[in-house]
């Protein structure tokens, strides 16, 4: 399978960046950490923007080593910087083709009415970028990006520049790219929900070293990481829709062997679905319970504990080879003694779509 | 009232010099003023002094300079004797050379400004688009730098026009070669002809005015203060 292999030393000033990962050829892979931890120094050194020493290999294609150095147009790559960055002298159609037209015809491997239709910008192509609202710029950013025909894509926040409508507004469309293309993703963020959103690979950025790289549904849940201590820590499930009750309003989705009922009607029986559990909203009995207002009762295995805020702890379950987060007080931990491998029933009573 | 065709020629004279300058100074002053905004060398404050100095010192000491170095005797002239050539002062292209060399921070600065103005964000969206340095230049900075070449033409323009000092000395008075507009002035007002001196130095002052004023339309040199 393809893949991308970095390795980067350098120092910047006071900042020392020493990281080294590998991320799958296809889907998005989240590039999470604070402020400061060396994301965009990341990107930039990745599309050559940035130099320093180490080694960096795309699908095979040597992009940087001890002897060679491509420049950035040599590479094949896509950037949507965190301000769409649209060139103002050109209007949407000048733009979206800029990269086009620089592609050889042989290495085109998108079709340009395709790209254009699929952002919803047919009706926007003769206007100029000041005449665009923030989340229109992002989307011809995107396209633009995309119709270079790159073999990576790096985003750097892409939202972070944009309101709450405007972030509504784009995030389907980056779902989409996310399902319809096999073009691996570097996405940056310090937004925890945009990643469980869109993630399918996650790699930890701290103090410019890389602290997780893997799946991101572990990612989330381990213990000895700092998003599982998160207020808003949860547990995301890639699931398929397996039945819709129209009359109660329900969806049931199922992930491997775990089936969840969620309210509200969403996707079609057989799409996939990701659904995210707030750890917050799992509660663990040691017992069936007998007439309950929560409809997801899943048996799990307590696998971990952790100390988390005050009086709480995080606990890390197995459902089979699912992990799931439940945070709870520290009292009910002992009340209910809970160790690594007692045996519970996971209350979950709320499931949202991620 | 009907200017003597020596007038005439000393207009005619002038425009042709302004132009010459003009497409001199775009040509030199652009990668001139590239360089200036992206490079990180050392030499870069040594550059930027010696490109300002016209617009400190008098175009006489200018001129002169010009001319011992131009001259026989001079650095550049006797490589030009060497090579067969003419020498250059008292020569039309004498004075090209003495007006590109003045004007030459008039051209520059706006072009640095209008260049550092873009930014360094559109030249690496356009890299990541697989875009050469070199296609960058003259499909990203150069149209959005394009205020600052239409500032840089009319300065460079407008202030060849407007030379005395350095013509004088490196030019001359020779009529049809190097005898332009703000020197027929000066010989008018020496021949006590107040009149001809009237009609070109008000024609002057017009098209100096015309000129500063479609150029404030377009921006302008000075910014009003935000409200």
């Amino acid at each position: 399978m393809s893949r991308i292999e970095a390795r980067f030393q350098s120092r910047f000033g006071a900042f020392a960046l020493d990281a080294e990962f590998r991320m799958p050829g296809r889907g998005v892979t989240a590039l999470f950490g604070p402020s400061g931890s060396g994301k965009t120094t990341l990107l930039r050194l990745i599309a050559g923007l940035a130099r320093a020493p180490g080694r960096l290999v795309v699908n095979g294609e040597v992009w940087q080593d001890e002897k060679t150095f491509l420049p950035t147009p040599r590479r094949a790559l896509g950037y949507v910087f965190q301000e769409a960055s649209l060139f103002p002298h050109l209007s949407v159609r000048g733009n979206l083709d800029y990269g086009w037209q620089r592609v050889p015809a042989g290495e085109r491997t998108l079709n340009r009415e395709d790209v254009i239709g699929w952002l919803g910008l047919d009706s926007l192509i003769d206007r100029m970028p000041h005449q665009l609202s923030g989340g229109q710029r992002q989307r011809v950013a995107l396209g633009r990006a995309l119709l270079s025909c790159p073999r990576l894509l790096l985003m750097d926040e892409p939202m972070a520049a944009l309101d709450a409508n405007a972030r509504a507004e784009i995030l389907p469309y980056l779902e989409r790219l996310h399902r319809e293309l096999a073009l691996p993703v570097l996405y940056v963020s310090h937004a925890l929900d945009e990643v469980a959103r869109l993630a399918d690979h996650l790699l930890l950025i701290e103090a410019g070293r890389i602290t997780y790289q893997g799946p991101l549904a572990q990612g989330l849940t381990r213990l000895d990481l700092p998003l599982a201590h998160r207020d808003l820590a949860a547990t995301v499930l890639d699931a398929v829709v397996v039945g819709q009750d129209a009359g109660l309003q329900l969806t049931r989705v199922a992930s491997g062997s775990v089936e969840l009922e969620l309210a509200g009607l969403h996707g079609r029986p057989g799409e996939p679905l990701r659904v995210r559990v707030a750890a917050r909203d799992v509660s663990l009995a040691l017992a069936m319970p007998q007439q309950t207002s929560i409809l997801n009762l899943l048996p799990a295995e307590v696998e971990e504990l952790a100390e988390d805020a005050p009086g709480q702890v995080l606990v890390k379950l197995a459902l089979g080879e699912r992990p799931l987060l439940a945070r709870i007080t520290r009292k009910s931990a002992q009340l209910l003694k809970l160790e690594k491998g007692v045996r519970v029933i996971a209350q979950v009573k709320s499931v949202a779509v991620a | 009232m009907p200017l003597p065709a020596l007038d005439h020629t000393a207009i005619l004279l002038t425009l042709k010099l302004a132009t010459a300058t003009t497409l001199l100074l775009l040509l030199i002053a652009t990668p001139l003023a590239w360089w200036l905004t992206h490079t990180h060398a050392r030499l870069r404050a040594v550059v930027t002094a010696l490109v300002s100095l016209p617009l400190v010192l008098p175009p006489t000491v200018l001129g002169f300079y010009l001319l011992v170095l131009l001259g026989p005797n001079g650095l550049v002239g006797g490589w030009m004797l060497a090579l067969g050539l003419e020498t250059l002062p008292f020569t039309f292209g004498g004075l090209v050379v003495g007006s590109v060399v003045f004007s030459l921070p008039f051209a520059v600065q706006p072009l640095a400004n209008a260049f550092a103005a873009i930014g360094a964000r559109p030249l690496e969206v356009a890299a990541t688009l697989r875009a050469s340095p070199w296609d960058r230049f003259f499909s990203i900075a150069m149209p959005l730098a394009r205020p600052g070449f239409v500032t840089a033409a009319v300065l460079a323009f407008a202030h060849t026009v407007g030379e005395f000092g350095v013509v004088l000395m490196l030019g001359g008075n020779i009529p049809g070669e190097t005898r332009v507009l703000s020197v027929a002035i000066y010989d008018h007002v020496e021949a006590l002809e107040y009149a001809e001196a009237h009609v070109l130095s008000a024609g002057l002052v017009a098209f100096s005015f015309v000129v500063l004023l479609l150029l404030g339309k377009r921006g302008g040199q000075w910014q009003r203060m935000p409200a």
